[in-house]
């Protein structure tokens, strides 16, 4: 059967449509960095001059660097522990045959729908019935349960993507385990070990709900940008530290998103 | 020498039977190698889902008393619940805040999945990634972002004003359940998208070509193959954006104002300034029932239409 079929003639308004789609996900973001650059403390057109001041000021602002330094430090330890777990929990789903697999996965991406706020609190009234007092590291437990289900989504197509035999093949050559791991598996789920890690930085960076719950006095970066909303003359401050946070964000998201799909796309074309 | 013949021999045959050597018990029984390795995420996920929501179910049945509890089983937090029309009201709107903008946002959504399945055919994935793109920047920003284009003195409104189309800002703009709606299709816009992908993309181009021989027009085409065919992804889409944005609370705080406060604020508040933790627990299975009870019934229908259709 040939491969373009009359199904699939161009249609130009659903193109058009599509393309005005785009646009409503993207131009409401991009005013963040317009106004970001805009010489006035109102946030209105018409636009005034250029400017880098907002800029420069958050480079002075020393709050900032210091929930900066948070955020980054919960993020990496997020990343970390989140993808770590989820790397035996996918070879675990791929790997092997287990009765009970299905509601063992869907109990596991539960977070992923779980409302913000009722998985907030349940964990706000966990730790203080434990007497845990709250901190970074509270955050970061947070972060880790709603980190694991997009680890493994990234990472099982990674593991079904290869043939199982190869494992075979490096166990039944006399390799252990873990050396199996280490020089057949690793090398092969690489792509989507480094993408899980970017986007679990990203969504721990970017979080906010549950570290609004569980902050003990140090607050990671959303967490100082929520505080720094209440006030009007700040809110260009703001508008450059979100663009900042944006454009970043954009980036990592983009480079994870195209490492992982360009693996798999790459086994596409090899394989069969 | 006999073993690593035995070996070799077994690679092409696949999970690897003969496997020999130091194969003990252990080794060979794969499902007992799979708990093992699922068993410290289970347990993290185990102590980070299960004891909280037990904790909480628990602690919907007792009553604050200044800064600590009275630990009696109770259902009075359940009984305020629902006796005061408050909360009933603010539950109501929740509904139908999240309800009305999903039905939105999947309906406006269909068509852009329906291109990328299958109007684009190279650069598919720069698509994908581009749709999913914003879903993975700060939910906070995405909000803010709205907050400026509705404000008072925001984008619309000192747009539409220095082009002399407008006196007065429009104050309807901000702080209404129409910009938390507004918002969160935006917010949710990814969430609704890749699920109907999914479905529409897996779907045999075969049957398409075969409805078109067999006399079907594009409507039909569509209404009779494609439609029954991505039905899964359309309620995946539904449920995925409904069942989160019931409990949201940042959109309704920042972008609400008095007329958009949803039950999610109410909890928060219960669990802040209020400082009713039980009834904040009990305002929380009550939302999360209501919610079940919403996504079953939807599930339920859907089925029984489907099966109406065949």
């Amino acid at each position: 059967m040939n491969e373009v079929s009359y199904i699939q003639r161009p249609n130009r308004p659903l193109r058009f449509y599509a393309l005005l789609y785009l646009a409503f996900l993207y131009i409401p973001v991009l005013f963040l960095p317009l106004f970001s650059l805009n010489d006035s403390i109102y946030i209105a057109f018409p636009l005034k001059d250029f400017t880098l001041k907002w800029y420069a000021q958050m480079f002075a602002n020393e709050p900032m660097f210091a929930a900066l330094m948070n955020s980054f430090r919960v993020g990496v330890a997020t990343s970390v522990l989140a993808t770590f777990l989820g790397i035996f929990a996918a070879k675990a789903v791929t790997r092997y045959r287990m009765p009970g697999r299905a509601p063992l996965v869907t109990f596991i991406m539960l977070p992923l729908v779980i409302p913000g706020v009722i998985f907030g609190v349940a964990l706000l009234i966990l730790m203080s019935r434990l007497g845990i007092r709250l901190s970074l590291y509270t955050i970061t437990l947070g972060h880790i349960l709603i980190c694991v289900p997009f680890a493994m989504a990234t990472l099982i197509p990674r593991f079904e993507g290869f043939d199982k035999s190869i494992e075979e093949a490096s166990a039944d050559l006399g390799e252990n385990m873990w050396w199996t791991f280490w020089r057949v598996t690793f090398p092969i789920v690489f792509p989507g070990i480094i993408a899980s890690l970017l986007l679990c930085f990203t969504i721990s960076f970017d979080e906010f709900i549950m570290a609004f719950f569980l902050s003990g006095t140090d607050p990671t970066l959303p967490l100082f940008m929520w505080g720094q909303l209440r006030f009007p003359a700040k809110l260009p401050g703001v508008l450059a530290l979100g663009s900042v946070i944006l454009v970043v964000s954009f980036l990592v998201v983009f480079f994870s998103q195209w490492i992982r799909n360009r693996g798999i796309q790459s086994k596409n074309r090899s394989g069969a | 020498m006999s073993k690593a013949i035995a070996a070799v021999a077994s690679v092409p045959m696949h999970r690897g039977r003969m496997r020999g050597g130091l194969g003990a018990l252990f080794l060979r029984s794969e499902p007992l190698r799979g708990y093992t390795l699922l068993t410290p995420t289970l347990l993290i996920m185990a102590f980070g889902i299960c004891i909280p929501f037990a904790i909480l179910i628990a602690m919907s049945f007792w009553t604050q008393q200044g800064f600590d509890f009275d630990m009696t089983l109770t259902l009075a937090n359940y009984s305020t619940a629902f006796e005061q029309p408050i909360y009933e009201a603010l539950m109501l709107r929740s509904l139908a805040i999240s309800g009305t903008c999903t039905i939105a946002t999947v309906l406006l959504s269909y068509p852009m999945a329906y291109y990328v399945a299958f109007h684009v055919h190279q650069h598919k994935m720069i698509w994908i990634i581009l749709i999913t793109l914003p879903f993975w920047t700060s939910y906070l920003l995405r909000v803010f972002a709205w907050k400026i284009i509705l404000g008072y003195n925001g984008v619309i409104n000192s747009g539409l004003k220095g082009l002399g189309l407008i006196d007065q800002p429009l104050e309807f703009l901000l702080y209404s359940q129409s910009a938390v709606m507004i918002t969160l299709a935006h917010a949710w816009a990814a969430f609704a998208i890749l699920p109907m992908y999914v479905s529409l993309e897996k779907i045999d181009r075969t049957l398409l070509e075969a409805a078109t021989d067999l006399g079907d027009g594009p409507v039909a085409r569509f209404l009779r193959v494609t439609l029954p065919l991505s039905l899964p992804g359309i309620i995946a889409a539904t449920l995925i954006m409904f069942i989160p944005t019931v409990g949201d609370y940042i959109t309704p705080a920042l972008l609400g104002g008095p007329d958009g406060v949803m039950i999610g604020n109410l909890i928060q508040a219960q669990f802040g300034k209020v400082n009713n933790w039980p009834m904040g627990a009990a305002l929380a299975i009550a939302m999360m029932i209501t919610v079940a009870v919403c996504a079953l019934t939807f599930m339920l229908v859907t089925r029984k239409a489907k099966e109406h259709i065949e």
